[in-house]
């Protein structure tokens, strides 16, 4: 008994053990809601770690380029297009500046027109893609300066949708992690009333126990350890089924978007293997304080 | 007979036998220290009263059980018997005046030091409770487990206390298929294993014959000629009166929420 707990937990006490009788729901309960809990910490997990690339990905992409358009008449169109360009040049935090091709616009509106469409027969505005330099650009004083230079010149600096997608991403990967902390906090919650019912069940071999000069750290580490080895073994087969659904997913690719995106990446594959540990850990908490609240309501 | 009296001897001989083997049991069992410690309160009770309910189960109680002293406590039914042995081992707190035990305040107490305490004080309960899913053998070892000394190594004492009580060929089986006697013979055991200075029966011999009543006295009795100090609820006069007969015994009688001294002692 002078071991402390959690060595006695980790190595733990045969005899200690045997003296609370093998429970039968509550065995299998806390085995299916670790392994439960655990697979779908591994989706929020999953989720939650590619919203947060996704984030990442479009504010850097977007964040470096912004798109001019030049929306004039079509004899006008040429000389504006080259007037703009000149006062990207001499922007200062402006790497490079070019007018997409007849083509390039083609294939942007491909999509929604088709692959022949004849872009000299539409009114299309001009593009000019607009590549930062570190530090960016001051796009208000362009804007002003384009107004007076190049009437027909529209500065977009993506501002507009970038923020909200990328709100969008952030939230999402707050989401997930809302979703892992009320993963866990229902999983403490369960194994609470699983170790109360356990407890509970048990009344009279805590009277026996207490009667004989059980210690309350003894009776409750028969308990504990029981609840904590079922919470790591049934979050442990949960990972593994989690892992497996994940590595299933299909593979991040341009065509399939954010959906085909969402698994883990290079180290991110070793975060999973906390789980069944932190799950241990919660078992090991809630039944501990379940046990002592328990064992202190007797004399 | 024969039986009884061979039962008694092996007794004898296995009290001895862990008396003389166990050195910590040595010096508290020494004769010296029996000397030296004859006389003083090991559980005291000081005006206590007892409520639950609202109602007053038991008043103004008090009493002193000296060491190696043999109490009967005897009065009618729900008179508050097994209250009063609850409240000598701190299973209940008294809610009026004080209960010490070894010299320490029993409310005063901690959870750890109550556990302490409990180890030596040894209780048969009047239904015997036992670990249903544990064998005979274990349940009688229980206190050797909880307070984390080695059952295998203490095997050969084991088995001899359960030969002492007559139930060495029942180690393996599992306590609901005792009858009501074994019970009271295993709950017995479980009481002693640890040498605990007092032992508290609550009707040791309410659920057994009249052989096997004198049987349990008889190992009562051993014990308390050891320097043990017994305290039994009973209302078996005859069971007193075979106590008697064998040593000074003082009857203690609950009436009206009270306790006072019964028959001879009066």
């Amino acid at each position: 008994m002078s071991r402390g707990p959690i060595r006695a937990l980790v190595l733990g006490d045969s005899q200690a053990a045997r003296v609370v009788p093998p429970s039968g729901f509550t065995a299998h309960l806390t085995l299916f809601v670790s392994g439960a809990m655990a697979f779908l910490v591994v989706f929020a997990l999953a989720l939650s770690l590619a919203s947060g690339r996704l984030a990442d990905r479009w504010a850097e992409e977007l964040a470096r380029s912004a798109t001019l358009r030049i929306n004039a008449p079509l004899d006008q169109r040429a000389a504006q297009t080259k007037a703009a360009l000149q006062v990207l040049r001499q922007t200062p935090g402006i790497a490079s500046a070019r007018a997409l091709s007849q083509e390039e616009q083609a294939a942007l509106l491909a999509p929604w027109f088709g692959a022949d469409l004849q872009l000299g027969d539409l009114p299309v505005p001009q593009l000019i893609e607009i590549i930062d330099a570190e530090p960016g650009y001051d796009a208000a004083g362009l804007r002003l300066r384009l107004a007076a230079e190049v009437t027909g010149a529209v500065l977009d600096d993506h501002t507009r949708w970038r923020r909200p997608l990328v709100d969008a991403a952030h939230s999402l990967r707050r989401l997930g992690w809302v979703a892992i902390l009320l993963i866990g906090g229902a999983t403490a919650a369960m194994i609470t009333l699983a170790a109360n019912a356990a407890l509970s069940a048990n009344a009279q071999v805590i009277e026996v126990l207490r009667l004989v000069g059980a210690r309350d750290r003894y009776i409750a580490q028969a308990f504990v350890r029981r609840f904590t080895l079922r919470a790591l073994i049934g979050a442990t087969v949960g990972v593994a089924f989690g892992l497996a659904g994940v590595a299933l997913l299909p593979e991040a690719s341009d065509e399939g978007g954010f959906l085909t995106g969402l698994g883990f990446q290079g180290a991110g594959w070793l975060l999973p293997l906390l789980i069944p540990l932190l799950g241990a850990l919660v078992a090991f908490v809630a039944t501990w304080s379940a046990a002592h609240r328990t064992l202190k309501e007797l004399i | 007979m024969a039986n009884l009296k061979e039962t008694i001897a092996v007794g004898v001989n296995f009290l001895s036998y862990r008396c003389n083997v166990l050195p910590l049991k040595l010096s508290l069992w020494s004769g010296t220290r029996q000397q030296k410690d004859r006389g003083a309160a090991v559980i005291e009770l000081e005006n206590v009263g007892y409520s639950y309910g609202g109602g007053e189960l038991l008043s103004d109680v008090s009493v002193q059980l000296v060491r190696g002293s043999f109490h009967f406590l005897t009065g009618p039914s729900g008179s508050g018997k097994t209250t009063l042995l609850k409240l000598c081992y701190g299973a209940l707190l008294p809610t009026t005046g004080q209960a010490r035990a070894f010299d320490a305040d029993m409310s005063g107490l901690d959870r750890d030091q109550m556990a302490m305490l409990r180890r030596r004080i040894g209780v048969v309960h009047q239904d015997c409770r036992f670990l249903d899913h544990l064998p005979l053998a274990e349940n009688i070892a229980l206190p050797l487990t909880v307070s984390g000394r080695d059952t295998a190594q203490e095997g050969s004492d084991l088995q001899e206390l359960m030969q002492w009580v007559g139930l060495s060929s029942r180690a393996d089986a599992l306590p609901p298929e005792l009858s009501g006697g074994e019970r009271q013979r295993a709950a017995l055991a479980r009481a002693v294993i640890m040498s605990p200075d007092v032992i508290l029966a609550d009707e040791p011999t309410g659920n057994v014959d009249w052989e096997m009543s004198q049987r349990l006295l008889q190992l009562l009795v051993e014990l308390n000629r050891m320097g043990k100090t017994i305290l039994i609820a009973s209302h078996d006069l005859g069971l007193i009166r075979a106590a008697k007969s064998q040593v000074q015994v003082r009857v203690l009688r609950i009436s009206n929420r009270r306790l006072q001294l019964a028959g001879a002692d009066l």
